[in-house]
């Protein structure tokens, strides 16, 4: 198919691989990046918040024209039972800054603008490929790729893993291991439109403002789970994820999980009369530290999803996964500057540049959370929701109570659900994961 | 727990989704049993596009068309055996218009 050489091969045009793509092109590398879907983007999955500090090492003035949904004034945190949810809300005029901090986007379309930025950088772009196998010399050096279109293999000195989060090549090649399925969530998200005026009345905003909630308790069934709505300009990504070991051992339908919270009161009223135009589903590494397989060999490193560099306790996915494409490419072109050959040893300095970045300290500073939550969900996503949601009404309600009996009303509750000791317990390991 | 209302949900749902049907060639395989697994018999409850269902004799069976690509069948049940897990060929299979 191509009967030439390239300085490095990236699979996956999402955020990782396109990262890593402008990186090497801009900097005069040659490189080929292949793309299974029909257009950049087709594949590709997120909530979507994209982080603006970590695109904008990579591409300065993306703010000029990439595809922006609405900048966020404003996250909700909300804790929720069957009929009501407690909230922490934080708004700020900060945020409504010239460079504002985190934008919604919508992949497709922002994957298709980040994709031609990188044919511009001097990229060869090549889409609906399926690369089936990586070609390995007799010394098991990672040398090319196999496609599935017609023609023999294309060689590179380097061949970047960009392949998401249930990339085959990586597994099949023996080069990691397959996902636990306690370590991974399984999202579904559903599209749903509505008139832009429509969107700023209901979340208080105005222009190209926007909200975010996220939502925990009794809406994931007792699984580790979040709920999430994303408001777009006109649309909003409303969705929900829980891990698949969980999913499993519950036999819980995800679809049906996002009904119920579409059907939730706080929510119901926030989509009223919208048009739902997508469906989607998609695997979220939440395995942390603990999980990060080996992230470079002999011709090969692996950057974003498929290195499973997701911090699940923050939400953050996008921006770890073009960090880490980003400092894999400026290894990558070090190596070639000084005209060493790519192998482990010195495709090491990878793994170094990543261990001092953001990526790896947050992941390490969460290392134990993902085992806590796994192993406490039933606490943490049923029974405290419950309680707090008691503690608030009973609070609020005002019906000749005496207030001192409310309190021990209230005490009473947590712990007879919880115990004296389980509550304190909960709360050390919550504390000793979270530092 | 089967409840047709949930299923005629699904199947809603995914007919707004633009798929290219790679016809003939399903890219996921389930192999044939005589009893499903607890994993396998799971996917009929877990699928995101309900690709698995039981049939009369008990046995799990997928139609792929409506499949979304994420993985999660492959997490539970490749490594037993129990499926055969492939990206569909390049350009076919679920194309998000949003993502």
């Amino acid at each position: 198919m191509i009967n030439e050489e390239f300085d490095a091969i990236v699979i996956g045009a999402g955020m990782s691989g396109n990262a890593a793509a402008y990186t090497m092109a801009s900097d005069g590398l040659k490189v080929l990046q292949l793309e299974r879907g029909e257009y950049p983007g087709s594949k590709n999955v997120q909530g979507a918040i994209m982080y603006a500090n970590m695109l904008e090492k990579i591409i300065p003035d993306f703010r000029d024209d990439a595809p922006l949904e609405r900048h966020l004034v404003e996250q909700r945190l909300w804790v929720m039972d069957e009929t009501s949810h407690t909230g922490i809300h934080y708004r700020s005029e900060d945020f409504n800054e010239v460079k504002p901090n985190r934008y919604t986007i919508i992949r497709a379309q922002f994957d298709k603008w980040f994709s031609r930025r990188v044919r511009e950088a001097g990229a060869t772009v090549l889409c609906e490929t399926t690369v089936t196998e990586l070609v390995r010399d007799d010394k098991g050096k990672v040398i090319g790729v196999w496609t599935d279109r017609a023609g023999g293999a294309i060689y590179a000195d380097v061949v970047v893993l960009a392949e998401g989060v249930c990339g085959l090549l990586g597994t099949r090649g023996g080069l990691r291991k397959m996902l636990k399925p306690e370590a991974v969530a399984l999202a579904v998200k559903e599209m749903h439109f509505l008139p832009e005026e429509v969107i700023e009345q209901r979340f208080g905003v105005k222009g190209s403002e926007g909200c975010v909630i996220e939502a925990v308790g009794t809406i994931s069934h007792g699984m580790a789970g979040l709920g999430f709505l994303y408001t777009n300009k006109e649309s909003i990504s409303l969705g929900i994820g829980c891990l698949v070991s969980d999913f499993t051992a519950k036999m819980e339908s995800p679809y049906a999980l996002l009904d119920a919270l579409k059907n939730h009161p706080s929510i119901r009223p926030l989509i009223a009369g919208s048009e739902v135009k997508e469906y989607a589903a998609h695997l979220i590494p939440e395995g942390g530290y603990k999980a990060i397989p080996q992230l470079f060999g002999d011709g090969w490193v692996v950057v974003g999803d498929a290195a499973q560099l997701n911090n699940a306790i923050h939400r953050e996915g996008s921006n770890l996964a073009m960090t880490s494409g980003r400092i894999a490419a400026e290894a990558i072109i070090q190596v070639k500057r000084r005209n060493d050959p790519m192998t482990k040893r010195n495709l090491a300095l990878y793994k170094t540049m990543l261990d001092e970045s953001f990526v790896v300290k947050d992941l390490r500073k969460y290392k134990d959370m993902p085992a806590l939550l796994h192993n406490n969900a039933g606490n943490f996503f049923t029974t405290y929701p419950r309680l707090m949601s008691q503690a608030a009404q009973n609070f609020m309600r005002v019906d000749g109570t005496p207030k001192i009996e409310k309190e021990k009303a209230t005490t009473a509750a947590f712990i007879k659900a919880r115990s004296r000791l389980g509550l304190v317990s909960d709360a050390i390991r919550l504390a000793l994961a979270w530092r | 727990m089967t409840n047709p209302v949930t299923k005629f949900r699904v199947e809603d749902k995914l007919y707004q989704n633009r798929y290219l049907v790679d016809s003939g060639r399903p890219h996921i395989k389930v192999r044939p049993h005589e009893q499903p697994s607890a994993n396998l018999l799971a996917l009929t409850r877990v699928c995101p596009a309900k690709c698995y269902e039981l049939n009369d004799k008990g046995q799990v069976e997928i139609t792929a068309d409506g499949c979304m690509e994420c993985g999660t069948c492959r997490i539970l049940c490749e490594t037993s055996g129990e499926i055969e897990w492939n990206y569909p060929r390049g350009g076919f299979g679920v194309l998000f218009k949003f993502g």
